[in-house]
Order: structure tokens, then C-alpha cells, then sequence
């Protein structure tokens, strides 16, 4: 069996005691701000990236991406415990999962999501390991214009998926392209936007665009509304589900698994999607249909699997194409180039230590969030209850310190703090950040795409029609861009996020 | 009448933006689209943005929506403010300074701010840089900077 010996050069790799501990860290600190409502993933990964320069690419990649899952993780303890989400894909947790805790059944809603998150993990190791390759191989076959139109559907995708109004959505992504472009032309060598300041010759850092937007302009807003935030756990008594639980919460899981797993993988997704989706099928095929909203199980287990499985088969796309389907995997990209490795179809042939080690280590780190996340729950609640005012100056002192790092420059503490400033503004203004981020990273690269496609095609626009792989991406965002306009589907969107 | 105040300023903003960039893109050479010159794509995207931002005023006027919520300028101005100070001063007077007054500055942000805890918490972040960042990792900065002989 390949899939075997590939998983064996994987273990190879993942499971050096120097690796374990990377994994161990990653998913403690993602399970620590998956715990802490209002810091999330994105500004964490950015403000431990600079850290990472000093590690090997595999350990950098495997304490990366156990963030991320660790998050899923732990954002559900604080849907359950306190009925705020921990994490954004946690929205749909705190609906069931805080009423299971007021009839005093916090242990097996926390046990539900527990399983359920590890089960899932499991099965989307499987599946990465199972389809990046091949798909990988279709990836090789990629032109520039098929590049072009799916990072055309990713964006869509984003827009599609992001709160508030669609044409601010838009915006956010023409901006965020245009901003993209700020520095040297590649082409030309021509100076972009720079307004005379040679720091900006190199353009915009990612890292610096993120942690402004999501670390000092999620600060701004969560101090505007700080009074909400006064947090009383729930107690947790008795974590192991009963029999009855056990028979409702395996095919939710089940189910959770299977539409987390598909939906994310689609860019511009993540782990968000998936856990609203499943929710409302469980909705749907229940039985126990009346007690949803009143502390049903599927409520908690069929979410908790999904955003879990969701945020790991989000790394395929990433993996096989080189193309980031949210924030996080952007920054994820970031790492790798940073590290020396040019993202793309090609890293699971050319790195295959990096590739196996990094997806099996998800497994192991699945494992010990599982094992070690629920005796630690007493320590997570009393993490939860850390009040806001003496989290953020930290928040703040690891973004000032880690942004200066990346290229030992000031000017970038005062470019995060524009961005900071521009981030908070749009919230106000009801215009997601997220869009904008992902179309800042692919800008320049959307352009290249662009140019070449345009090159061979003697300057026919058709060519993104003409080809088979571009024309299918590009119906495909043209059919997601029309379900948001038909007014049944944006029924659901706006009741979606309302919930 | 504006009667969504959301769409007006976002669209004012989104105009402004782009038109700025299509200006600033005409000192740039534009190229064929066989060719493109490096103001073929900001132009185009510009025109879009505009474009958008047009939709929005005018929407601004027809349909109505949510008003723009209060601005918290205490928390923006403490948090952006001690941001720049730090990169302002932590050449010169060191991190052992700089960090110190962000965590001070940035916490008097608060609404729940305390003096006696803030202290201890700015002197624990700040010797967990120093040892970590600037002894550990041997990021380039100095503990005392330049304005105290460092």
C-alpha cells in the first residue's frame, strides 16, 4: 500500500520528540485561544510566525496547523461553559451546548464535542492523506488562467461566506487586491503605490495587514463593548455521556464529519461553514427535532465534528494548489516561503517528510487534545474567567514585538497600527476584514496569473472560458454569487449568522 | 436623504480609494492586455472599486439600514497611540522602557483599569520579552536604547 508507506515517512517525522513537543505546543496554545473568546487563530498564527524563523519547516508547519485545529477545539468549551463562542466556528455550539450545561449536563456536552472533534480529526487525516496526492497530480495540469479563476472562486467564496452586505464584500476584496500590489512590480520593476517610502518597496508584510486588522482592531472593538463580558462558568459535573447520549450523538457525528469534511474543503471556507451546515441538517433529519435549542446532543456533536474536520481538510487546498482558502491557511503559505518552500502542487513530491509529518501529526495532535483536553478542563475554565483588561496588553505587546521582528523595522509597528485603525473603521462601517485579508495575499498572485494567461492567449479574454478546468471554476463562482441574489438562499445566510 | 448611513461612507470611501488609485496608476506605464504594464490591473481594479462605491452611495439614498454604531475613541486612540509610541522610542530608550509604557498606556484603555495589577503585569510581560525575544531569539533590540548610553 502506498498510502501506507507514505504514512510511515510521515511518523517518521512527526513523531521525533522534538516534534511531539511542537505539536503539543501548537495545540495547547490553540486550545488556550480557542478558550479565550475575542483571540482567534488568525492573529495568534500571526503574531508566533516570526517565532517559528527559528525552527525547522516541519516543526514550524505541525505547531502551526495545531493551532488552528486546537482552536476548534477549545472554542466549543466556552460555547458550552459560558454561552459565548470561543472561536467564530463555535457560533452554533453555544445554542445547545449552553442549555445541555444549565440542566447541568456541561460534562457530557463537553465529552460529545470532545469525541466528536477526534473522530473527525481522524477521518480528515485520512482524507488529506488519501486525495492531496492525486489531486496534487490534477493541480500539475493547472495553466495559469485555471489558477486564475480559483483564486477568482476563492474570493467568491469569501464574499459569499462573509456577514453584512455583499457589495461591501466585494469592496473589501477590490481593496484588498489593490493593496496587495503596493511595492515593486515584479514585470516592470516599477514602484507600486509606495509614496516615496522605500520600506514599502517590498510591500505590505501579511503578517503586519493581520495582526493590525485582527489583533489591534479586534482590541479596539472588544474594549468597546468590554461590559458584556462578565463571565460566570458553569459547573461541570459528570463527563461521560450516558447510554442514550451515546446512541443520539454517534450518527450526528457521523453526519457533522462527512459535511464538515466537504465543505471544507472549499476556498474561501474553513471551518465556519461547516459547523452552521451541519447544525441545520441535524435540524433537519433528527428525531429529537422539538428539543433542539433546548440542550440536544446532536446540537453539540454534529457542529463540533464538523468545524473540526473542516479545519483540517481546509489544508488540502492550501497543500495541493498552494492557494489559501481562509486567513489562516494564507498565513500557513507565508510560513512555508518564509521557510524556503515554494507552495504548490509540487511539495508533496518534493518535500514528502514535510508533507506526511505535517498531516500525521494532526492525528497525534487529535489525540492529545482528546486526552489531555478533558482532565485539563478545570484548568480551561479558569483560563476563560481571565478578565479581557489583562489579556489585551499582551495581545498587544506580542503583535508591537513580533511584527517588528520580521524585518527588524519600526516601520511596520506603524503600518500595523494603520491597519489597525483600518480594520476597526471597516468593522464599524459592517465590513468583514477576512475578505480583504485573502485578497491582500492573493493579489499579486492573481495579477501574475492574469498577465501570463494573457501572454499566451495573444490578449483573448476567452481563454478563461475556453479552457475546460477554468471555465468550470468560473461557473462555479458565478452559481455562488447567483445563490446569495436568490432570495430563499440569503434567507438562510442572514438567518445563519443571526443564530 | 441618506438613509443608510453604512452605505454612504463605506461607498465615499470605496470612491475615493479607487479613484486615487487610477490616479496614481496614470504615472505608471499601462501596456497592452497581450502586455500589461504595471497600471493595467490597479486601474482595472480601481474602475471596479469605484464603481462599487458608486452602488453603495446610491443605495445609501434608497434603501435604508443600520445606523454606524459609536465610535469607542478612548479604547482606539490608547491602543493605536501606545502602538506608535512604542515604535517611536523603543530604538532609543530600549524595550525595558518602551514595553513597559505600551502595556501602561494601552491598559489605561479599560474600563476596569487598576493600577496595582497593571504594574505587576507590565513588569512580568516585560522581562518575559527580554529573556524570551531579545536574550532567547536575539531580536535587534536593545534593553536600554541609545538615549540612555545603550
Amino acid at each position: 500500500m502506498e498510502l501506507l508507506s507514505h504514512l510511515a515517512i510521515g511518523w517518521h517525522t512527526a513523531a521525533t520528540w522534538a516534534n511531539l513537543f511542537y505539536c503539543f505546543v501548537g495545540v495547547f496554545l490553540g486550545t488556550a485561544i480557542g478558550v479565550l473568546p475575542g483571540l482567534g487563530p488568525t492573529a495568534t498564527i500571526a503574531m508566533l510566525l516570526p517565532v517559528t524563523f527559528v525552527l525547522p519547516p516541519e516543526s514550524a508547519l505541525i505547531m502551526l496547523a495545531g493551532i488552528y485545529y486546537g482552536s476548534q477545539y477549545g472554542g466549543s468549551t466556552t460555547s458550552i461553559l459560558v454561552n459565548l463562542p470561543g472561536e467564530a466556528a463555535s457560533v452554533v455550539t453555544t445554542i445547545d451546548g449552553y442549555q445541555m450545561a444549565r440542566q447541568g449536563r456541561a460534562g457530557a456536552a463537553l465529552a460529545a464535542s470532545a469525541v466528536g472533534s477526534f473522530f473527525a480529526g481522524t477521518v480528515a487525516t485520512l482524507l488529506i492523506a488519501a486525495f492531496a496526492p492525486p489531486l496534487a497530480e490534477v493541480a500539475l495540469e493547472f495553466g495559469p488562467a485555471d489558477f486564475f479563476s480559483l483564486m477568482v472562486l476563492g474570493l467568491v467564496a469569501s464574499i459569499v461566506l462573509a456577514q453584512g452586505s455583499l457589495l461591501h464584500a466585494i469592496g473589501m476584496v477590490v481593496l484588498g487586491l489593490l493593496f496587495g500590489l503596493i511595492g515593486t512590480d515584479v514585470n516592470s520593476g516599477a514602484l507600486r503605490f509606495t509614496f516615496g517610502f522605500f520600506e514599502l518597496a517590498d510591500g505590505i508584510g501579511f503578517v503586519t495587514v493581520a495582526m493590525g486588522m485582527f489583533g489591534l482592531g479586534e482590541i479596539v472593538r472588544n474594549l468597546q463593548d468590554e461590559n458584556d463580558r462578565s463571565v460566570t462558568a458553569s459547573k461541570i459535573t459528570g463527563l461521560w455521556p450516558t447510554k442514550e447520549d451515546w446512541r443520539r450523538m454517534i450518527p450526528a457525528i457521523l453526519r457533522g464529519t462527512v459535511i464538515g469534511s466537504a465543505l471544507g474543503l472549499l476556498p474561501g471556507s474553513g471551518s465556519i461553514l461547516g459547523s452552521f451546515g451541519a447544525y441545520s441538517i441535524e435540524k433537519k433529519v433528527s428525531k429529537h427535532r422539538a428539543e433542539f435549542g433546548k440542550g440536544a446532543i446532536e446540537g453539540v456533536a454534529a457542529p463540533e465534528s464538523a468545524n473540526n474536520a473542516g479545519a483540517q481538510t481546509s489544508f488540502i487546498p492550501m497543500l495541493t494548489l498552494g492557494i489559501p482558502s481562509n486567513p489562516v491557511m494564507a498565513l500557513m503559505i507565508g510560513a512555508m516561503i518564509i521557510h524556503g518552500i515554494q507552495p504548490g502542487p509540487q511539495v508533496v513530491t518534493s518535500q514528502p517528510a514535510l508533507f506526511w509529518g505535517v498531516v500525521v501529526s494532526m492525528w497525534i495532535g487529535n489525540l492529545m487534545l482528546l486526552i489531555l483536553n478533558l482532565p485539563l478542563i478545570g484548568m480551561w475554565v479558569r483560563v476563560i474567567t481571565i478578565p479581557y483588561q489583562f489579556l489585551y496588553p499582551g495581545i498587544l505587546v506580542f503583535c508591537a514585538i513580533g511584527v517588528f521582528s520580521l524585518k527588524n523595522a519600526t516601520f511596520d509597528v506603524y503600518l500595523m497600527a494603520l491597519f489597525g485603525v483600518v480594520g476597526y473603521v471597516f468593522s464599524k462601517l459592517g465590513c468583514e476584514p477576512a475578505p480583504m485579508l485573502l485578497a491582500f495575499i492573493l493579489g499579486p498572485l492573481m495579477e501574475e496569473y492574469l498577465r501570463r494567461a494573457m501572454l499566451l492567449s495573444r490578449g483573448d479574454p476567452m481563454v478563461f472560458i475556453r479552457r475546460p478546468i477554468s471555465a468550470t471554476l468560473l461557473a462555479m463562482s458565478v452559481l455562488a454569487m447567483l445563490s446569495v441574489l436568490i432570495p430563499t438562499f440569503s434567507k438562510t445566510r442572514e438567518e445563519a449568522f443571526k443564530e | 436623504m441618506i438613509r443608510s448611513t453604512k452605505d454612504f461612507w463605506t461607498g465615499l470611501i470605496y470612491i475615493g480609494l479607487g479613484v486615487s488609485a487610477i490616479v496614481i496608476a496614470r504615472d505608471y506605464a499601462m501596456g497592452t492586455a497581450v502586455k500589461m504594464g504595471p497600471a493595467y490591473f490597479p486601474s482595472i481594479l480601481g474602475g471596479l472599486l469605484v464603481l462599487i462605491g458608486l452602488i453603495s452611495v446610491i443605495r445609501s439614498f434608497v434603501v435604508s439600514g443600520t445606523p454606524i454604531g459609536a465610535f469607542g475613541f478612548k479604547g482606539l486612540s490608547l491602543v493605536i497611540g501606545s502602538t506608535l509610541l512604542f515604535g517611536a522610542i523603543v530604538r532609543g530608550t530600549g524595550v525595558l522602557v518602551a514595553l513597559p509604557l505600551l502595556v501602561l498606556v494601552s491598559a489605561y484603555g479599560s474600563t476596569r483599569f487598576r493600577w496595582a495589577p497593571t504594574i505587576v503585569m507590565a513588569f512580568g510581560l516585560t522581562l518575559f520579552c527580554a529573556l524570551v525575544f531579545i536574550e532567547g531569539l536575539g531580536i535587534p533590540l536593545p534593553l536600554l536604547g541609545s538615549w540612555f548610553g545603550g
